[in-house]
């Protein structure tokens, strides 16, 4: 079904610690999984599926870890990379970090995980609250009447326990949305879109229902409402806490959510979206002498509003030297390591225009290495605002003991993968 | 040894801690790769204890060495079969998970009990547990398995109370089928659907996985309940974790094949396909990887899913390279003439940047574009001449490539480009770009007043280059030589030699001889063999094959899907197995005419020759029919051929070489192999294209029978397949064909199946092995045949008609 064997190796390619789950493919295999990384690394052909002979090495890389799925059969190749990547999760939920000291220093705790997250192949359950509640790392401390599987485990609500209580009932929403925009060199807006997600933190005793009303246009179409600004979502996905064939009915997004922080729903809206900041640029490079960088950022949103921690990100060439800068707000920094200048606004109100002038060298050798052409990225966000007007219309919630609780809402736009082409 | 020494004393300590401790050291030396197998009976010693972890630690132990120690393996059963009864079921289940994994052939039947107990333990805990210990147990003696009637007890487990052992069982089922293909497990009727259904939303996200995976391979009886179970899948393509999707869209993409196409409910489904797949390019970049692949998939199979997302796959600058180069490949798949200025104007963008393999796949995709949208052939040409003016060395070769294949496709149509091409001619060292720039000096030798200066200078180096190179270059001077024959005699009978008697190629040789006859006896026919008309090329080149596609869409989100490979092509012992199909539409007539019914499994043969034995139905073994083709060659059989062979009548030729008869004799893969492939040309991957069926004999012609064909070769053997529609208002039955002389000498390998009846409005797919053993008649022109085909008709009696496939030899 999926993997055979899941190895943790670090740089090298040394095993640091693995688990055979099938016993059907030799664990020798993985000294192959390092050279042939290698030599793909140097044809420049990487891929996240290696395979020598009849054994296929799926891989993921986390900071100075690569963590490898292997197998001999067809698996299921997307089950195989979430679950990696659950493993990542769940390991940090546990050591903070996961690298290669949390790895070494917690390998019987590391041992237990493995062996409760997946079996034969087959990925169980990879919640790590829950697994919290009966794998510990003071796993000495416990007594063998309270190491027992909680209930949780195999419910089909496996992703709260019960008995859980707060003195005061409180859930927080924050909805944050990135703004993904791709501009040509010319100018032109080639794709943008909203990349919406509601995270939740609930601090909430028992088992409560809670039900979340947006404005969505088609819930609103369904119960024949037409008041108000509405958003159309393109595709939404959500929590495994979410009755999905209710949604699929209704619209109605009704859950019993899990204990904690936790991502409800993320949402994709295709709107062409102006970009927020716009960036108009002129680089202009003289070899073997200079580069001349003008640089125009201005605030395409609402007056009211303010973009803070902006960062404009504008490559140049890996040889360049002796920077100088001029900047009509905030201020420039060279990162020699990234080739790139930094310019930073703490705060940008919408509506104004800044404009940034960078001059550097360039020796008279030239670089014979070709470089590519990254593009000007940026970063910012801006509070109290959605650029898509989704809103939070209401968040009902109900437990048995009939407690009143209060929700609370905060709303985020902030850049997501936001790339503009330059010229040079 | 004087640690293994000091830990052996210390597992062997009355303390609990220090016991503990050893324990951990142990682990912790076998987990640096140390060999602890020495302690062995010291540390299952430990094993009886009330201390969770401490029993955790033991099992692991036990887990990596018990193989190597099988006789005292059998220490552990004790403890195992009393954890198995313990009050607690993270120990019950702790001991039945690990008893599985020791993969020990002697212990195996002392678990039977202990399993049986857990496979009906109070706690789902447990029983999700031993559901899985079902499957390890299988792995390890099957039989073992069967006769205890775990597999009953198994499939009982389907309709648990509990959702996730209902997933687990599932999990171990298809598991247990997937390496039984024939235990007939998973025999799926509407009401274990009906309770995988209801399991799907409430169990975890990965059981919801294995539920799906299983569902893709039931077959629903009717569009009816097709739809319904489609209805009831799709809310699962709103989940978080992109592998639900993906086994989603599998069951999906699968089971719409049955709903009839003007079902409102078909162009619904269409239409919620498509956001959950563009959401997937915002996952993790190697899911984003397998989701490319997959989509790469299905843009082929349904177009129409995606045909307005184009910018969604625009590659970004941070995209790791394997994810570019599928975006890429997409947009190419989805480039229309609504989209290609947009198109073009970002492969141009990705033509500049640096990395050599994305700049050589986006100035190719250029020329695909070229290829695909007929209306940007200009703008693509003008393109890759801007780009050829960049000089960079491997943007000029790649592009030449390509503009080959917009010659093939546009002849006569940009030929003004070429004396550019020519200027690049000394900066070709690929062997494919210098094959193409030989091709079009070939092709339009006639414009190029030094064609053969051009030619002839690659010819000083001949043996130096690859067959590709060679046998083009042989091509391009015979061509070049029936344009010109009064300057270039000695440039042909130059590379005439080098190709047959200074070569130990083949493939070259036969090429060669055969030029050499051809022109040695008949240069009119030579002309018209080498200069014959070729057949456009299409995009389709580029498409995977149907029921290679098929397959694949069966197996959407597997790494089969990723390889774009059959399961069979890269699992060992998956011999046999029989390859997935999708479910066929409720009419004959509503199949997608992209697809080819019947002839399953063609390709997967191709790429694995040697798996499945011939059927009495499926053509002959190829070997046996080439080499009487090729020996048929030389005797009798072509006698025209022959006769002709006289060197009285060689024009200004010298006569054929003595060797020559013993060179034909010597391949088997004869010189019809060759014929076969002249006019084929540069580019096209052997045997993989044919023409689309024309219709060679007329419904009105044949009192209701109207037949449509083509030829194409598969696994090495010539195959004419045909398309039957009966167009009567009475049954067809009876069908026979004949073969008239014919000038290569083709004739039906075996006898024409057509086993069913052929009902009114019905369509039926013939394939036709043939060989070339038959009588030869030289046709005019050339690649004509002539059949006769008889059927029987109900009212009318036997009919027989005769008619003209043209072109045979087109391909």
């Amino acid at each position: 079904m999926s993997a055979s064997a899941v190895f943790v190796l670090d740089l090298k390619g040394k095993v640091l610690i693995c688990r055979n789950y099938k016993g059907d493919v030799d664990m020798a295999e993985i000294d192959h999984f390092m050279p042939l990384l290698m030599q793909h690394e140097e044809e420049g052909l990487i891929c996240p599926v290696i395979s020598h002979g009849n054994v296929h090495f799926l891989w993921i890389k986390h900071s100075n870890l690569y963590l490898v799925a292997m197998t001999n059969k067809n698996s299921n190749a997307s089950l195989v990379y979430s679950f990696l990547y659950k493993l990542v999760e769940v390991f940090t939920e546990y050591f903070k970090e996961l690298e290669e000291e949390s790895i070494q220093d917690n390998f019987v705790v590391v041992y237990e995980l493995l062996d409760e997250l997946m079996d034969f192949g087959f990925p169980q359950t990879t919640d790590s609250k829950i697994l919290q509640e009966y794998i510990t790392q003071e796993g000495a401390k416990l007594e063998v009447a309270k190491s027992k599987v909680p209930t949780t485990v195999t419910n089909a609500v496996s992703w709260r326990s019960e008995g859980i209580k707060y003195k005061k009932n409180e859930v927080f929403i924050d909805v944050i949305e990135s703004i993904n925009v791709l501009v040509n060199a010319n100018g032109s807006v080639m794709s943008s879109d909203i990349v919406g997600s509601i995270k939740l933190k609930t601090m909430l005793s028992g088992m409560p229902e809670l039900r979340l009303g947006l404005n969505d246009r088609v819930l609103f179409a369904l119960t024949g409402r037409d008041k108000g600004k509405t958003v159309v979502m393109e595709d939404v996905k959500f929590h495994q806490c979410v009755r999905l064939s209710r949604f699929e009915s209704d619209r109605t997004i009704s859950f019993i959510p899990p204990d904690g922080e936790s991502e409800l729903m993320s949402y994709r809206i295709n709107t062409h979206v102006k970009p927020l900041i716009w960036i108009e640029s002129v680089i202009e490079k003289f070899s073997h002498s200079r580069v001349e960088i003008m640089v125009k950022a201005k605030g395409q949103f609402k007056k009211q509003s303010v973009a803070n921690n902006v960062e404009v990100r504008v490559p140049v060439p890996s040889d360049a030297d002796s920077p100088k800068f001029k900047t009509s707000t905030g201020h420039a920094k060279y990162v020699p390591e990234k080739n790139l200048v930094v310019w930073t606004i703490k705060s940008f109100p919408g509506g104004k225009e800044f404009l940034m002038r960078a001059h550097f060298g360039l020796p008279s050798v030239e670089n014979d290495e070709l470089e590519g052409k990254p593009p000007i990225t940026v970063k910012f966000e801006i509070p109290y605002f959605t650029v898509s007007g989704i809103q939070v219309r209401y968040m009902k919630i109900i437990e048995k003991s009939g407690y009143q609780a209060l929700p609370w809402v905060r709303y985020i736009t902030q850049s997501g993968d936001y790339q503009l082409r330059t010229n040079v | 040894n004087s640690e293994i020494f000091e830990l052996k004393a210390e597992l062997n300590s009355d303390k609990k801690e220090k016991k503990k401790e050893a324990v951990k050291k142990v682990i912790a030396s076998m987990t640096v790769g140390k060999d602890v197998s020495a302690l062995f009976p010291d540390v299952v010693n430990c094993m009886q204890t009330d201390n969770l972890e401490l029993k955790k630690l033991v099992y692991l132990y036990l887990m990596n060495y018990a193989k190597s120690q099988p006789d005292m393996a059998i220490m552990a059963v004790n403890t195992f079969v009393k954890d198995c009864e313990d009050p607690n079921p993270l120990i019950r289940a702790l001991a039945v998970r690990t008893m599985g994994c020791i993969r020990v052939d002697k212990i195996t039947e002392y678990l039977c009990e202990p399993l049986r107990k857990c496979l009906k333990d109070e706690d789902p805990y447990v029983r999700k547990t031993a559901a899985v210990c079902v499957a390890k147990l299988h792995d390890i003696n099957a039989q073992l398995v069967e006769d205890q009637g775990f597999l009953d007890t198994l499939k009982d487990l389907i309709s648990d109370s509990n959702p996730m052992v209902v997933a687990n069982a599932v999990a171990a089922l298809s598991e247990i089928a997937e390496s039984h293909p024939n235990s007939n497990l998973l025999d799926l009727n509407p009401q274990t659907i009906n309770k995988l259904l209801t399991a799907l939303n409430e169990c975890t996200e990965w059981g919801q996985i294995f539920i799906l995976d299983c569902l893709a391979n039931y077959t629903p009886r009717d569009d009816r309940e097709s739809q319904s179970i489609c209805e009831r899948v799709t809310p699962r393509l709103s989940h978080a974790n992109s592998a639900v999707v993906l086994s989603a869209v599998k069951v999906l993409m699968k089971f719409m094949e049955m709903l009839p196409k003007d079902l409102d409910y078909y162009g619904t489904l269409l239409k919620k396909l498509a956001p959950p797949l563009v959401t997937l390019l915002s996952a993790e970049p190697e899911l984003q990887y397998v989701a490319l692949r997959n989509i790469n998939l299905i843009v082929q199979r349904r177009p129409e899913i995606l045909k307005h997302e184009m910018k969604v796959f625009f590659v970004k600058y941070n995209d790791p390279i394997y994810v570019k180069l599928e975006k890429l490949d997409i947009m190419i798949r989805l480039a229309s003439q609504a989209n290609i200025a947009q198109v073009l104007a970002e492969l141009k963008e990705y033509a500049t940047e640096v990395d050599v393999d994305f700049v050589r796949k986006a100035v190719r995709a250029i020329g695909r574009c070229a290829i695909k949208v007929e209306q940007s052939a200009e703008r693509c040409v003008s393109t890759l001449l801007d780009l050829i003016q960049t000089k960079v060395n491997y943007v000029v070769q790649e592009a030449i490539v390509v503009i080959k294949d917009i010659f093939r496709k546009y002849p006569n149509k940009y030929e003004s480009v070429i004396a550019t091409l020519c200027e690049n001619l000394d900066s070709l060292d690929e062997p494919e770009a210098r094959a193409a720039m030989i091709w079009i000096v070939g092709e339009y030798a006639e414009r190029i007043d030094n064609a053969d200066e051009l030619l002839e200078s690659f010819l000083e180096g001949f043996h130096d280059e690859s067959t590709q190179v060679q046998l083009q270059l042989l091509t391009g001077i015979v061509k070049l030589f029936l344009k010109k024959p009064t300057e270039t005699q000695e440039l042909v009978q130059q590379v005439l030699s080098l190709a047959t008697q200074d070569s130990d190629n083949p493939d070259l040789r036969d090429r060669g001889y055969i030029y050499w006859r051809l022109l040695s006896t008949d240069p009119v026919a030579a002309k018209e063999v080498v200069l014959a008309e070729k057949p456009l090329i299409s995009e389709e080149t580029d498409l995977i094959e149907p029921t290679l596609l098929e397959e694949l869409i069966c197996h959407i989100g597997t790494l089969a899907s990723v390889y774009h490979k059959p399961p069979s092509a890269f699992v060992e012992g998956s011999r046999g197995v029989q390859h997935k199909r999708l479910p066929g539409t409720a009419g004959v007539s509503e199949a997608p005419p992209a697809v080819i019914p019947s002839q399953g499994d063609l390709l997967g043969d191709l790429l694995n020759l040697d798996l499945t034995p011939p059927t009495t139905t499926g053509p002959p073994p190829p070997t046996s029919g080439m080499q009487m083709g090729a020996m048929d060659l030389l005797g009798g059989g072509l006698d025209s051929l022959v006769m002709l062979c006289d060197p009285q009548m060689a024009a200004g030729f010298g006569a054929p070489p003595a060797v020559m008869p013993t060179s034909f004799n010597a391949p088997v893969s004869g010189g019809l192999d060759d014929l076969f492939d002249l006019g084929g040309g540069v580019g096209m991957p052997m045997g993989s294209y044919s023409p689309p069926k024309t219709v060679w004999l007329p419904a009105m012609k044949a009192k209701g029978l109207e037949i449509s064909g083509t030829f194409a070769r598969r696994s090495g053997v010539i195959q004419m397949e045909m398309t039957l529609t009966n167009k009567a208002m009475s049954v067809m039955t009876d069908f026979a064909i004949q073969f008239n002389r014919n000038s290569f000498g083709l004739a039906p390998a075996g006898p024409l199946q057509v086993l069913t009846p052929l009902s009114p409005n019905q369509s039926i797919e013939v394939s036709l092995p043939l060989n070339t053993v038959g009588p030869v008649m030289k046709m005019e022109p050339l690649n004509n045949l002539q059949l006769a085909f008889f059927i029987y008709l109900f009212f009318f009696g036997f009919g027989l008609y005769k008619f003209n496939c043209p072109n045979m030899a087109s391909y």
